[in-house]
């Protein structure tokens, strides 16, 4: 008898979907204008002050020298080209600091849940002190703390294989490769596809048969001895720069300047000390059950640890270790107190100042670490979809 | 609907800040409104700018701006100075944060034009120059090919070695850092051999070392680095103010008024030294001051001679000569034109 009610389309305006549309739209527009208007007094103010403004002065020569550099520069290359400089030696030092404080500590989260009274405390100790730290002060004292206690280039430590190091830096030879070296780089290449093949087919067959291959004994081998054999058989192609004493300085080989070695200890040994935390967390947050199964299925201590309990802890670790990743990478900036030539200081420094061109260097400066940031969660949020508990 | 009312006062916010702000002809209304003159000063300068144990500023760069504060306030403590890195100090001054920036600032034609910014004199004439340990054994800047170099950052001193060691066809490596104490720490800690900067500026970093004997300052001068005060372009009459001022600072050792007899030569018939003391014309009322305005700042702060023996003269630690900075009729450069 009742009719069901026919479907009445309410009246536009009182439509959510339709509203909510419409005000966003306003509030994106608004935004938006609000940042133009900021955008154009700034440019207009800066006009109406004889400030200069623009990209232009990217192109000028710089005429200043950086200490370190990877890629070639001299004073005769342009500002734009000490911005990439300072973004590479940021990249590096960024880079090197996050693959040691991830493995340093990955060691630290596992021994502070060690059995052994000694190593856990250990841990707890180094835990403890360096993350109540702050990292500028840690940066000081390997700078000038070390620094001071090493020698003078003349009166240089020796090491075996014709290294040195003194208060410029560490020295060491570098190879340079002569005719005929690129034989021994294709075997190198075809020898490592070659062990991955090998690992996949042994994995198969184990998976399928139950039948192992000590493939990793097998692969190691392979990877070391082949392209060492055709080495040898070339007639060894390379010849070593040594560092050596001209001067005041060593000239010659490859110099890691005091400046990135202290920041990067400095940044890796703050960090690890977070990440050890995390690491922590992550195994504890793994019921103990899952210990005693494995423990019952007949597992050793080590392989619990390696197949069971890190594979499941991963899960909790990686989102607090991105952030960790974007810390020590921020936290480089702090080179500028030391006068590693990152792009703090190299092109907010020194570039900044020779041109005055503050907002849009600034500006620059800023979008090189959102960018890195952001990269930097992209991956670690594309391997956190990989290990992420899969609903099957 | 929250959202909404963000983006209305976000939109307000818009409105308030799109009001233009020009500095036209109003630093000097601004100042006296204060009661006080911003200096932007060193970060720590012996001679130049350096605060003593207590807090109080002294030095040649720091006399410009009390000078200044006793041209327009009459009383040469109505100052307030902040200290700036080198890398900061334009940027202050452009944003308006400070009045004067009196922080041995090189005058460079890309400075003057395309910062927004005026130099308004050269308080001080200087040259590049190196300091050396003497265990180096380096008697002369062209045997450093190879050797690391400290330099504080954002100076013309960056490029001025690099223009010289390529010119010379020599190698170096800059080691470059923020401020002139950590540039001081990195030479003594041996991070390395040379430590370049302008001259005035090594004797006074030389005083800092823990044995200031065991280093030398090299003969060779590289550069001219003549260094001044520097104001806001677009304000002239501020401009005319502090450029006045230091003139009148060397008009007054010129014709002999000091700070000790200033209250006589007020008596005094010469129709210059009248002029400048403001018993007769009305130089004051052109640049916007009281009468009086030069016969405070030499009574206050003295004559230019006066400021330079007091903070960097011979018988202070630095001991430096006059040389170039003295008045051009004592076989200097220092000339300023006249007070009618």
């Amino acid at each position: 008898m009742a009719e069901p009610a026919a479907p009445r389309t309410p009246a536009p305006w009182n439509n959510p979907r339709i509203r909510a549309l419409v005000f966003q739209g306003l509030a994106l527009v608004l935004v938006l204008w609000f940042f133009w208007t900021i955008f154009q007094n700034t440019l207009t103010n800066m006009e109406s002050r004889g400030i200069t403004t623009g990209f232009g002065f990217l192109d000028n020569t710089a005429g200043f020298g950086i200490l370190f550099s990877l890629i070639p520069y001299d004073e005769a290359d342009t500002y734009g080209r000490t911005f990439i400089v300072g973004i590479l030696n940021t990249l590096l030092v960024s880079g090197l600091g996050i693959v040691f404080a991830t493995v340093i500590g990955f060691v630290l989260g596992v021994a502070r849940l060690s059995n052994n009274w000694l190593i856990a405390k250990i841990a707890l100790v180094y835990i403890e002190i360096t993350r109540n730290i702050p990292p500028l002060l840690m940066i000081f004292f390997w700078y000038f703390a070390v620094l001071r206690t090493l020698p003078s280039p003349r009166g240089s430590l020796e090491f075996p294989g014709a290294m040195f190091l003194n208060n410029r830096g560490l020295y060491i030879p570098w190879p340079h490769p002569e005719p005929g070296f690129w034989v021994v780089g294709v075997t190198l290449i075809a020898v490592l596809v070659g062990a991955a093949l090998l690992l996949r087919w042994s994995k198969k067959r184990q998976d399928e048969t139950g039948v192992r291959f000590p493939a990793w004994p097998v692969s190691v081998l392979l990877v070391i001895g082949l392209p060492t054999l055709v080495f040898l058989l070339m007639g060894s192609p390379v010849t070593l720069d040594r560092p050596e004493l001209k001067g005041f300085n060593f000239r010659g080989g490859v110099q890691l300047i005091p400046e990135l070695i202290s920041l990067w200890l400095a940044l890796t040994i703050y960090t690890a000390a977070f990440i050890g935390e995390i690491v922590r967390s992550g195994i504890e947050s793994v019921s103990h059950g899952q210990t005693e199964a494995s423990q019952a299925l007949g597992l050793s201590r080590g392989k619990t640890l390696r197949l069971i309990i890190i594979p499941q802890a991963m899960r909790v670790i990686i989102p607090p270790l991105t952030s960790e990743y974007l810390n020590l990478t921020k936290n480089s900036s702090l080179a500028t107190a030391i006068g590693y030539p990152d792009l703090v200081a190299v092109f907010m420094g020194t570039t900044l100042n020779q041109t005055g061109q503050a907002v849009e260097i600034v500006a620059m400066t800023m979008a090189v670490y959102l960018s890195i940031s952001l990269i930097i969660s992209l991956l670690m949020n594309l391997y956190n979809r990989a290990v992420a508990l899969k609903e099957r | 609907m929250m959202r909404f009312a963000a983006a209305l006062v976000a939109g307000a916010a818009t409105v308030a800040l799109s009001t233009s702000a020009a500095f036209a002809a109003e630093t000097l209304d601004a100042v006296k409104e204060r009661g006080e003159v911003v200096c932007g000063v060193s970060t720590g300068l012996p001679g130049f700018s350096n605060p003593d144990e207590s807090g109080q500023w002294s030095g040649i760069d720091v006399d410009v701006c009390r000078a200044v504060g006793a041209a327009v306030l009459g009383d040469a403590d109505k100052v307030k100075f902040v200290p700036l890195t080198a890398k900061e100090r334009f940027t202050a001054l452009q944003s308006g944060e400070i009045d004067i920036l009196s922080r041995n600032t090189t005058w460079t034609l890309t400075r003057d034009s395309s910062l927004g910014l005026n130099f308004a004199g050269v308080n001080y004439y200087d040259g590049q120059g190196f300091l050396v340990k003497k265990d180096l054994g380096v008697s002369s800047a062209t045997e450093l090919d190879g050797a690391s170099v400290c330099i504080q950052a954002g100076t013309t001193t960056e490029l001025n070695l690099a223009d010289y060691f390529r010119f010379k066809g020599m190698e170096y490596s800059p080691v470059v850092f923020d401020t002139s104490d950590q540039t001081v720490q990195g030479f003594s800690a041996g991070r390395c051999d040379v430590l370049t900067s302008d001259q005035s500026q090594l004797y006074a970093l030389r005083t800092k070392l823990d044995d200031p004997d065991s280093a030398m300052v090299l003969p060779e001068v590289i550069s001219k680095e003549p260094l001044g005060p520097v104001v806001r372009q677009g304000d002239d009459q501020w401009f005319n103010i502090v450029k006045w001022t230091l003139f009148a600072q060397l008009n007054a050792e010129e014709l002999g008024v000091t700070m000790d007899n200033v209250e006589d030569m007020k008596s005094s018939d010469n129709p210059s030294i009248k002029r400048l003391i403001g018993t007769d014309g009305d130089m004051g009322e052109k640049l916007g001051l009281a009468a009086d305005w030069a016969a405070n700042v030499v009574a206050q702060v003295g004559n230019y001679g006066e400021m330079f023996e007091r903070n960097v003269g011979m018988d202070t630690p630095l001991q430096i000569a006059r040389g170039l900075n003295a008045l051009w009729t004592a076989g200097g450069i220092q000339y300023a034109p006249p007070i009618r």
